[in-house]
């Protein structure tokens, strides 16, 4: 259930509030001299209510920002703990942050910058039960989450509720950002009416994000919404903004209210909140991977194999570079690359295809089943099992 | 007409890690059928089964979503520049 504690100001101080106080005024001079902003932007800035989703990598610009920036009242949802592997662009926690809830962690950074704004917490996944509710209070929802059946849920949601949502989302070197759900603007699900199928979503050997990206889409993001807030500049409704890091390029895209939009269509057919899980697919995802045939050898077996000097092949699927970050000795051809590399293999002798987690080995013993190999073996979790079970030296990623 | 495609991060795995192709085409769908028989294992990414652009995949001429023109039919002129654009979430996929 959702936890919600109001920090810092007094609860109802920043809807009531119609003025500053002196430390305020000097806390928010740089805008206040700013004839956009002024006396009355700051003080729709202090009565707004902006809730975000996430405090992850996006998230992460976006609470420090709108917390600085005064934004009275900002709810923040996430249920998740923070690791080794956020630090990397997650930058509103440091080392020692680690093993704490990032709920816990974000609202102590974003009242130490702005001791002044009302924080809400909600320690919870944001579902399909508790979106309304946590979200009604809200004028301005900021969507920063990573997965597809929470940005469907956002959408949604948001159209329901008659509330913009300010999107980003990035992949690799890559972000795009828009705002969705505005009064005669289009949403989510006009510019995508449905989710990529599991089985397309890219696998971990395409994922990974450059760090600095979720901070500039993010940044983006806040931006946006405190211009929604100001009601000054001309917002992102209408427009996909793309970028691309390595090109260091921004494009700009129309988007158009789709009159046919299951949603915010002239007759939508979702009226209320739906099972985001079931509808991205996800909950399938086992069952959509490949199903396969081929036998799967743990750790510790291969281990035992290898150490009673039994004649087995080791073929490693991963990418050269995830190599390079570690190895357990195995024969390297990448998974994309098994269909045109495969008569270096010897059908007579036993093969272990391992990968990360042994998910991308499992294909490519399939396909080896299926090209005629029979002595096969998939190494069950991976390196990642690897490194649990027989060798903790070799490092997890 | 030369035309220039943008090839997404995303579907670069399928294009010889390309961001654009340039190409010879008189009409959107001839543009994609052009792309898609360079690099066949992109075809599946693109369309489903049934033949249809997939639904979490847009294509754009210039800046302009072809659902909104004349779909694959649309008209391309010298130097247009047709995108693909996926939809993208976040940055921890770890699923493999």
């Amino acid at each position: 259930m959702a936890t919600k504690t109001g920090i810092a100001a007094p609860a109802g101080a920043a809807q009531t509030a119609a003025t500053l106080s002196n430390e305020e005024i000097l806390r928010y001079s740089r805008h206040l001299i700013m004839p956009e902003v002024g006396m009355e932007g700051q003080l729709k800035l202090k009565r707004a209510k902006v809730l975000l989703i996430g405090t992850g990598g996006l998230g992460a610009p976006l609470g420090l920002y709108l917390a600085a920036a005064g934004v009275g009242r900002i709810g923040v949802v996430d249920f998740d703990k923070i690791d080794f592997t956020n630090l990397q662009r997650q930058v509103m926690f440091g080392t020692s942050d680690v093993g704490r809830p990032k709920i816990e962690a974000a609202a102590e950074r974003m009242a130490g910058i702005n001791p002044e704004i009302r924080l809400d917490r909600y320690e919870t996944a944001l579902t399909s039960e508790n979106a309304l509710d946590i979200m009604r209070d809200y004028d301005i929802v900021v969507d920063g989450t990573d997965n597809f059946p929470t940005r469907y849920l956002v959408n949604d949601a948001c159209v329901l509720l008659g509330k913009p949502n300010v999107y980003g989302s990035i992949f690799r070197f890559e972000g795009q950002a828009s705002i969705f759900g505005a009064p005669g603007g289009p949403c989510y699900r006009c510019l995508y009416p449905e989710p990529p199928p599991p089985g397309l979503v890219p696998s971990c050997a395409e994922g990974g994000v450059l760090g600095v990206l979720p901070g500039i889409i993010g940044s983006i993001q806040a931006m946006e919404t405190l211009k929604l807030i100001l009601g000054k500049g001309e917002p992102l409704i209408g427009r996909l903004l793309l970028f691309d890091a390595l090109g260091m390029k921004f494009r700009e895209l129309k988007l158009r209210k789709n009159p046919e939009c299951p949603v915010c269509g002239e007759h939508p057919t979702v009226t209320k909140l739906i099972d985001y899980v079931e509808f991205c697919g996800i909950r399938g995802e086992e069952a959509a991977a490949p199903a396969s045939t081929v036998p799967e050898m743990t750790p510790r077996e291969l281990k035992a194999r290898l150490d009673r000097g039994d004649d087995l092949y080791v073929l490693d699927v991963r990418e050269p570079h995830e190599y390079q970050i570690c190895n357990i000795g195995g024969h390297l051809i990448p998974l994309g690359d098994l269909s045109r590399r495969v008569n270096e293999l010897d059908s007579s002798r036993e093969i272990v295809a391992h990968c990360r987690s042994g998910k991308r080995s499992a294909e490519a013993a399939e396909f080896l089943r299926k090209a005629g190999f029979k002595k096969l073996w998939n190494l069950k979790g991976g390196i990642l099992a690897w490194s649990d079970e027989v060798d903790p030296t070799v490092p997890k990623y | 007409m030369a035309i220039k495609v943008m090839i997404p991060t995303p579907l670069r795995a399928y294009t010889e890690k390309k961001d654009s192709v340039e190409l010879q085409a008189g009409t959107v769908g001839e543009a994609l059928a052009a792309l898609t028989s360079q690099f066949s294992e992109l075809k599946k990414h693109l369309y489903a089964e049934d033949g249809r652009l997939r639904s979490f995949v847009n294509v754009y001429l210039n800046d302009e979503d072809i659902r909104y023109l004349q779909k694959d039919k649309t008209l391309v002129n010298d130097g247009d520049t047709i995108s693909i654009v996926p939809s993208i979430a976040g940055g921890s996929l770890h699923v493999g």
